[in-house]
């Protein structure tokens, strides 16, 4: 395609092709810190093309093809572009990796140990996991928690985070500009700006991680701590993983060791400082 | 290395035909190579292929995954048909496996790696009523409660509307035949219900020279030749497994006469032999004619980032596709009532 | 289909299932389908009975009262029939 660009996240490489230059030079920009795939291979590939030839030039919108389409995927407007890629390389991890167990969850690490976040979106897990990375934690993700059905072990997914809405201000009060991305109005999930994580959580993005506590946060609540047992933890992580199905006994094997192997509790918080306040409590009780 | 540029397909066919080729990929090429092979859903054959040779990592990664995903496909498969097959089995008719299905149930080669989507079954058309009542209360449910599309299929095609499990979310397609009943050819149902195999579990395959006539019937009837690469390697392996059996090509002879099907054989064995260098029989194969080389092109569509090429080519094959399938007035009725809907 | 009282119901051998207690649900992995199922109490003991060995109704609630302990109340055959009927819908379970 006349624009690309290449770029390792975690342990996954993706090859972006665009009919515009400027997508690709968002993301060369938003991932500048980042490495390129192992010997110049990519895992996936992604395509922001136009739907008609037409749209190239006139109201330009975005089709998100690839590896792995979804048929009824509707287009972006150009200026989301980059959106668009992120969107893409999202679709192609969820659908096409089978390496790993993919939860749809946040994750963050210390002293080896993974603590990872899952929930539906609006439970907070991507801003959290964004300032758990800013104050003593390894930034390891908002978005996937790759499981490796053999070692048990949790790997780093760690791309730009994408705040949305109120989530903005928090971080852009507490960060020099240069850690975001432009501001993004009006997309499908509304205002969107992405958060580069600090240069040491991008520098260990092969290194995985114990899974050490699993919660499942749950924000505009009065702060609470609800036990789970083994079932209800299993089935919102199944529901909470993309491949589940797809890994066949592999990923029964995962799941299972996970849910018997590491604690889960269920969090409700009123506000972030709350919930850094819970996680810090819960995480010295049970690790 | 210098810079591949990779203008269509040709480089999945040849890898496919000879594994060894991969190994003077840079990595461009080998991108290139991923990205084509799955937008034919040609992956996990090609990953089947390349088992035993040296490949770089992060392609052996990619291609690992393939195998993964058809060995996940291959179980479903089976069990969607054990399904159907416990839910026919009161009926005591027989109830043939097509497409992959049917080669992974036959432990073919063609069924190795293959990406296999929904079920297909075939059943005698006298059966089809008492077929459809089992399924529905085995709890396939319709997919589609549209009049039109329910009608046209009912009056004009070769199968019932696909069924789908309401908890699996797994969809069945039942054929009375192997092409709709307004195509100009009219393979002969029942010959292929008479010579099937009986597989160990009591479902059936078709012969293998009728499986193969359904592999041609699939690739020049059913549709517009997108995805025929896969169709023309399915094809490749079923002959790579059973050509070597006393008396195929002879009776390969017979089965495509039969079912009104010899010239489009030919040229399926054509392009085999140009794309896949399938050993086939000369006169069966007969000579080169002036058509193969766009046939070849609209195959071969497709460049190095997955993207279809050739559109215009591409336009005049779907066109034609639906013109085999219906008689001209017939076709104006139903593109006018897709483009209306659409 | 067979609904006299010679129907036997037969499950996979265990080999073909991973199993993991939760707590008072158990999941079982169908080795065969690929399908997980998370199930309650009798549906394990149901299984266990069955995995390589055909029984009849009546000779699995006879198992389940002796091996498990399961109390026979009036409607006992009735509750196993239909839990058997659910197992076969959803594959775990063969009726022969």
């Amino acid at each position: 395609m006349k624009h690309h660009f290449s770029v390792a996240v975690g342990p996954t490489g993706f090859r972006i092709g665009a009919a515009w230059r400027a997508p690709i030079a968002a993301l060369e920009q938003l991932y500048a810190a980042y490495p390129k795939p192992e010997e110049g291979l990519a895992d996936f590939t992604v395509r922001l093309e136009p739907q008609t030839r037409l749209r190239l030039w006139l109201r330009p919108s975005v089709a998100i093809n690839g590896d792995f389409m979804l048929p009824d995927a509707l287009p972006l407007p150009l200026a989301q572009g980059v959106l668009a890629a992120e969107m893409g390389m999202n679709l192609q991890m969820a659908m096409g990796q089978r390496h790993f167990l993919l939860l749809h969850a946040s994750s963050v690490e210390r002293d080896g140990k993974a603590l990872i976040l899952t929930g539906e979106s609006g439970s907070g897990k991507s801003t959290l996991s964004a300032l758990l990375g800013e104050r003593g934690w390894r930034f390891m993700g908002d978005e996937f928690a790759l499981i490796d059905p053999v070692s048990g072990l949790a790997y780093p997914f760690p791309r730009p985070i994408s705040l949305k809405n109120e989530a903005i201000a928090v971080m852009t009060d507490a960060l020099p500009a240069d850690r975001f991305g432009p501001l993004l109005p009006g997309t499908p999930k509304g205002d969107i700006r992405h958060m580069i994580p600090a240069f040491s959580a991008i520098a260990a993005m092969s290194v995985p991680a114990r899974p050490a506590l699993i919660l499942f946060p749950r924000f505009g609540y009065a702060a609470d701590v609800r036990d789970m047992g083994g079932s209800e933890v299993f089935v919102r992580l199944t529901q909470a993983s993309t491949n589940y199905v797809a890994l066949g006994e592999r990923g029964f094997d995962a799941l299972s060791n996970l849910v018997t192997q590491v604690p889960a509790r269920a969090i409700d918080y009123p506000d972030t400082e709350n919930a850094v306040a819970l996680v810090e409590k819960l995480w010295a009780e049970y690790t | 290395m210098g810079r591949i540029y990779v203008k269509d397909a040709r480089l999945l066919s040849a890898v496919l035909a000879q594994p060894t080729r991969a190994a003077a990929l840079n990595p461009q090429g080998w991108a290139a190579l991923l990205t084509i092979a799955q937008a034919e859903r040609l992956l996990g054959s090609l990953a089947h292929r390349l088992t035993g040779i040296t490949v770089p990592p992060s392609a052996k990664r990619v291609l690992d995954g393939a195998r993964l995903s058809a060995e996940t496909g291959r179980t479903q498969a089976l069990w969607e048909a054990e399904m159907a097959r416990r839910a026919l089995a009161p009926l005591n008719c027989p109830v043939i496996l097509l497409k992959g299905t049917a080669f992974v149930a036959a432990g073919l080669s063609a069924g190795q790696g293959r990406q296999i989507g929904d079920l297909d079954i075939l059943v005698p058309r006298d059966q089809l009523d008492a077929v459809e009542t089992a399924l529905r209360s085995a709890g396939w449910e319709w997919v589609k409660p549209d009049p039109y599309d329910d009608a046209y299929y009912r009056t004009y095609m070769h199968e019932l509307p696909p069924l789908i499990h309401r908890d699996r979310d797994t969809m069945i397609d039942v054929h009375h035949t192997i092409l709709p009943l307004t195509a100009r050819i009219t393979p002969d149902a029942a010959a292929l219900i008479a010579d099937a195999v009986r597989l160990e579990n009591g479902l059936y395959t078709l012969s293998p020279e009728d499986m193969l006539v359904h592999a041609v019937a699939h690739l020049f009837a059913d549709g517009d030749l997108s995805g025929g690469l896969r169709n023309l390697w399915d094809m490749d392996q079923l002959i790579r497994d059973h050509s070597s059996t006393e008396g195929y090509w002879g009776r390969l002879q017979t089965r495509s006469a039969r079912h009104g099907m010899t010239k489009h054989m030919s040229r399926a064995l054509r392009l085999c032999h140009h794309l896949f260098e399938t050993p086939v029989a000369a006169d069966l194969a007969g000579t080169a004619r002036r058509g193969d080389i766009f046939y070849r092109g609209r195959l071969l569509a497709r460049n190095g980032w997955g993207q279809q090429t050739q559109a215009l080519l591409r336009f005049a094959f779907y066109v034609r596709s639906h013109w085999i399938r219906m008689p001209p007035l017939m076709l104006a009725r139903h593109l006018w009532a897709k483009g209306r809907r659409s | 289909m067979r609904r006299d009282v010679e129907a036997l119901y037969a499950a996979d051998p265990r080999t073909g299932f991973r199993i993991c207690p939760l707590d008072s649900l158990t999941a079982y992995y169908h080795r065969r389908s690929g399908v997980t199922h998370v199930v309650a109490d009798p549906v394990p003991q149901i299984l266990t009975a069955l995995h390589g060995t055909p029984l009849s109704l009546e000779a699995l609630l006879a198992h389940l009262v002796a091996a498990d302990g399961l109390i026979i109340t009036e409607d006992s055959k009735a509750a196993l029939a239909e839990r058997l009927e659910e197992l076969c819908t959803i594959g775990l379970v063969l009726r022969i």
